[in-house]
């Protein structure tokens, strides 16, 4: 390969080196047939950096006091110095926007640029999370319209009314996706256009929904003979309302709550909106993080293999991307759980050692992938999995040995916690599948449906709470439900579920004379 | 495809809303840890912001999560002697056992995390000075006022050519240049059309006369209508200003301390302290403040910042000999015309005998009348003496502008401090 000359030295950036770069880095990313978005590279101050990571990435966000939190957390640590700013942040958005900030070094930028402009920015366009659930060419429509809609809000209702609203909805935000249907796409023009017709339709609804009598539907038999003293006509037969759990609260509340306001309604489907746009961040962080660490990893090893970055520049970069990789051990002071990006490259890394060098070890495991073309296979994985189904794939045993992964059952009926697996034959298996629980999102959080709405009777609200191995809720359970009870208007249950068996109940507001619920 | 977009001059501070929002929520959490900072700090340092700490649990966003108990497995990185089987105590002085049953004791140490974050040097005086003002902050009248500033009122046709307003001089220009025009053109139109129906005769009928005639009348015509000026001085419009009496923005803070024996090092810090506090305050009110100090033990003298702290004098004390230096710099330095004037005195309440009477009449007579506001603290934890009996009765002559305290300890300042700035209840 001939060698060319460095596009620069140092580590002063300029604006015409950064394009060279970023021409080269696009030409190689095409190599690999990386598809991306068009780029958006947006240079800013670290300031401005600050307030991008405050809004979760938004670059245009409603107001709301938790983003002001969030914004004195980052200047805080920004300001101990625990945290690296410099890194990246990226939007799924199209054109995708990538920020770079002016403090940072050249290798940084070109590291960022090869990291978030074709690593993470082809991870958008091509996994079928994010394929199936945002649209990235109308994020930024639907963020404005949001923050329009909101302010408009602000205006007519009062901030403080509006704010509660938010409260509310962001204690449920992760129950505001339907897990198992394909959503319809979010315009912000169509949404404008639509949603004044909605208000009214909607309203209509939920209205015919409380309006009547209850009374058993056309052709339905009046309620088998029974003898409940408490209700001899059966009037609050006739089947449970909604007939089927609900997992989307937020869906559920925004189209039955009986009193909210149609702006209120609004407001909850914005939430719930959002909510549905980070669903595929929150369900791919190794896979997402990994594939653009491994991305930024070899593009920046083949402008060093060209010639076009110098040795001082590569040593920088090794070692930042080093920083990055770094797993410490479950018990070193520096421990704060399992390193995306550290799991993420590593299993890259060896899918494609697998294709390119497999050993009888590999060819056992995998035998369709052993010895293929590790590109094919590398998009492959990227675009059909998310972290649960791609650790479920692609653990391989040599990763489980070079992390020493290994599992802990802790079970609150036995004395002492037990190693149930360890990197070796007979644990690689089990570490895998404890791993890739570990990473399911319905493991994660509380399975927590919507059971019934007493549209008959009190118009109490029910949830269900599916215990997964015995596991309770936490104390914060009590303000959600307050919270759920701030948006349905009247009481809220909460069942917990054992194997069929209510183990325990909650409930807002409080029974009469209860303890205080912690 | 890819692009590059430099956004460093946008705005920054995008996240000023929300940040405010955030400190309004908890203004009540963020005034006790002011409160707490303000009698903490070491004398010179208000001049920053101050680090604030919530408990988290006040503060969190809660969400559906799992609790402690149940059975879970959990993997984990770096393994190195435990082989599989092992049995583990728990960590963290396990309580794992019973910790998730009935009555939701926790034995989670979550919630009890500080959320710590600092406020700027801005917010942090914000909550300091949060529901007080300056009492009988009146402005000047405006009559014996000698402030003025100038305004802008209208446009006027004379004026220096800096002053030009071009889009109305222009604009002028452009309605002269129509008006002037318009009958030139008229006619020039009206010849035009006559030569036309001239030539379009048959050459026999033609004038050849009238023709030439019509000719020179269009060259003429085009002639003049060149001759009207694009600009002329008649055009010109000039910004006018005028001077306007200005309330007087300015104000003047006398600190008077007693510097005799009896007072010691700790005395004058609480009073410095106080003057600090008052200083900022007016610092905030005022476009510019200054500050005179004056001292004194049997005799006043006018010192700067640092002689007025830190130099230690001894004898006896004679207030009115402050009052009087504070009197006479008024009357040559600060016209009560121009500026607002504060008087804060710190003393321990030792006055030489005969003395407070004479500071009384000082007081009622000269200096009340010309003050914005007297505030006086005791710094004593002993019995009043003759100059306190003295000015409470100035206080009940003057009680809208004059106001006494007694501190004790340091941590009394900001207490009497903002006893002394309360808003007043609308009268």
């Amino acid at each position: 390969m001939t060698r060319r000359k460095p596009i620069a030295t140092g580590s002063d950036w300029t604006f015409e080196t950064l394009e060279t770069f970023e021409a080269e880095i696009a030409r190689l990313a095409d190599e690999y047939r990386l598809d991306t978005y068009p780029n958006q590279i947006e240079i800013i101050t670290t300031e401005q950096m600050m307030d991008a990571y405050a809004s979760v990435g938004m670059p245009v966000g409603y107001h709301h006091w938790s983003f002001g939190k969030q914004f004195l957390a980052v200047e805080q640590a920004y300001r101990r110095g625990q945290m690296g700013l410099a890194y990246e942040l990226v939007i799924n958005s199209d054109p995708c926007i990538a920020y770079l900030m002016e403090e940072n070094t050249l290798m940084m930028q070109v590291l960022v640029m090869a990291h978030a402009c074709y690593g993470h920015n082809s991870f958008f366009k091509g996994n079928y999370l994010f394929r199936t659930w945002t649209d990235a060419s109308s994020i930024i429509d639907y963020l404005v319209f949001a923050r329009k809609y909101v302010a408009e809000c602000e205006e007519r209702y009062g901030v403080t009314a509006v704010e509660q609203l938010l409260d509310a909805c962001h204690a449920l935000q992760n129950y505001g996706v339907d897990r198992y249907k394909r959503p319809s796409p979010l315009s912000a023009e169509e949404e404008a256009h639509r949603q004044a017709e909605r208000e009214a339709y909607l309203q209509a609804q939920v209205n015919t929904l409380w309006r009547t009598i209850p009374r058993p539907a056309d052709g339905e038999p009046l309620a088998e003979p029974h003898d409940d003293e408490e209700d001899p006509l059966g009037l609050h037969g006739g089947g449970r309302y909604p007939p089927e759990p609900q997992e989307n609260l937020l869906y559920f509340i925004e189209k039955n709550a009986p009193l909210l306001a149609p702006w209120q309604r609004e407001i909850v489907r914005i939430v719930r909106k959002l909510a549905q746009y980070f669903y595929p961040q929150r369900q791919t962080q190794v896979m997402n993080e990994g594939w653009a660490t491994f991305w930024h990893y070899t593009l920046m090893n083949r402008l060093f293999d060209e010639g076009l970055v110098d040795e001082g520049l590569i040593l920088e970069f090794l070692q930042s991307h080093t920083a990055v990789v770094n797993q410490p051990p479950f018990d070193s002071p520096y421990y704060s759980g399992i390193n995306p990006y550290a799991l993420g490259f590593a299993m890259f890394t060896d899918i494609k050692r697998i294709c390119e060098a497999p050993t009888a070890e590999d060819r056992e495991w995998f035998p369709d992938m052993a010895g293929s073309d590790w590109l094919e296979t590398l998009h492959f994985a990227m675009r059909n999995f998310k972290d649960e189904s791609f650790i479920q794939q692609f653990l391989s045993p040599r990763v489980i040995r070079d992390l020493k992964l290994f599992t802990v059952v802790d079970d609150d009926q036995e004395e002492m916690l037990e190693v149930a697996a360890i990197h070796d034959e007979r644990g690689y298996q089990r570490i895998r599948e404890a791993l890739s629980v570990q990473y399911a999102l319905s493991v994660r959080e509380p399975n927590i449906q919507v059971y019934s709405a007493d549209i008959r009777g009190d118009r109490s609200l029910t949830l269900r709470h599916v215990q997964d191995r015995r596991r309770p809720l936490a104390k914060t359970v009590y303000p959600v439900i307050r919270h759920l009870h701030q948006l349905w208007g009247f009481p809220v249950k909460l069942e917990s579920m054992e194997e069929k068996e209510v183990v325990r109940r909650y409930q807002w507001p409080l029974p009469e004379g209860a303890e205080g619920g912690g | 495809m890819s692009y590059f977009i430099d956004r460093r001059a946008n705005a920054k501070h995008k996240s000023a809303v929300n940040r405010q929002r955030f400190l309004d929520r908890y203004r009540t959490h963020i005034k006790r840890s002011v409160e707490e900072a303000v009698n903490r700090r070491s004398i010179t340092d208000m001049e920053r912001g101050e680090k604030v700490s919530i408990p988290s649990r006040d503060i969190s966003e809660p969400v559906f999560q799992h609790g402690p108990g149940g059975k879970r497995s959990i993997v984990s990185p770096g393994n190195k002697e435990f082989v599989e089987g092992d049995r583990l105590r728990r960590p963290g002085g396990g309580g794992g056992g019973g910790g998730a049953g009935e009555g939701g004791a926790s034995n989670q140490g979550e919630g009890m995390d500080e959320f710590a974050f600092s406020l700027t040097r801005e917010e942090f005086l914000d909550f300091v000075f949060d529901g007080l003002e300056l009492p009988h902050l009146e402005r000047k009248q405006l009559v014996d006022l000698e402030e003025v500033r100038p305004v802008r009122a209208g446009i006027s046709k004379d004026g220096v050519p800096a002053r030009i307003n071009i889009v109305r001089s222009m604009r002028e220009a452009q309605a002269r240049r129509i008006a002037m025009r318009a009958p030139l053109r008229r006619a020039l139109r009206e010849a035009l059309e006559a030569l036309e129906a001239e030539e379009r005769k048959d050459p026999v009928l033609r004038n050849p006369s009238r023709i030439e005639a019509l000719k020179e009348e269009i060259e003429r015509l085009e002639r003049r209508l060149e001759a009207v000026p694009f600009i002329d001085t008649y055009d010109l419009r000039y910004n006018h200003l005028i001077n306007q009496p200005q309330p007087s923005n300015k104000a003047v803070m006398f600190c008077v301390m007693d510097v005799s024996g009896s007072m010691t090092q700790a005395h004058k810090d609480i009073a410095k302290r106080f003057f600090l506090l008052l200083y900022l305050f007016l610092e905030r009110n005022y476009e510019k403040v200054e500050l005179v100090f004056v001292r004194h033990h049997t005799a006043a003298k006018e010192v700067d910042e640092e002689e007025f702290f830190y130099s230690r004098e001894t004898g006896g004390t004679i207030v009115s000999s402050a009052l009087t230096l504070v009197d006479e710099i008024i009357t040559k330095r600060y016209s009560p015309a121009q500026w607002n004037l504060y008087v804060a005195q710190a003393s321990d309440g030792d006055n030489w005998d005969d003395d407070s009477v004479t500071c009384r009449e000082l007081m009622m007579k000269k200096l009340m009348p010309r003050l914005q506001y007297f505030t006086y603290v005791e710094i004593t934890p002993h019995a009043h003496q003759a100059l306190w009996e003295e000015y409470e009765r100035v206080a009940a002559e003057f009680s809208e502008r004059f106001a006494m305290r007694q501190i004790v300890e340091a941590g009394d300042i900001y207490p009497v401090f903002r006893e002394l700035f309360r808003r007043r209840a609308e009268a």
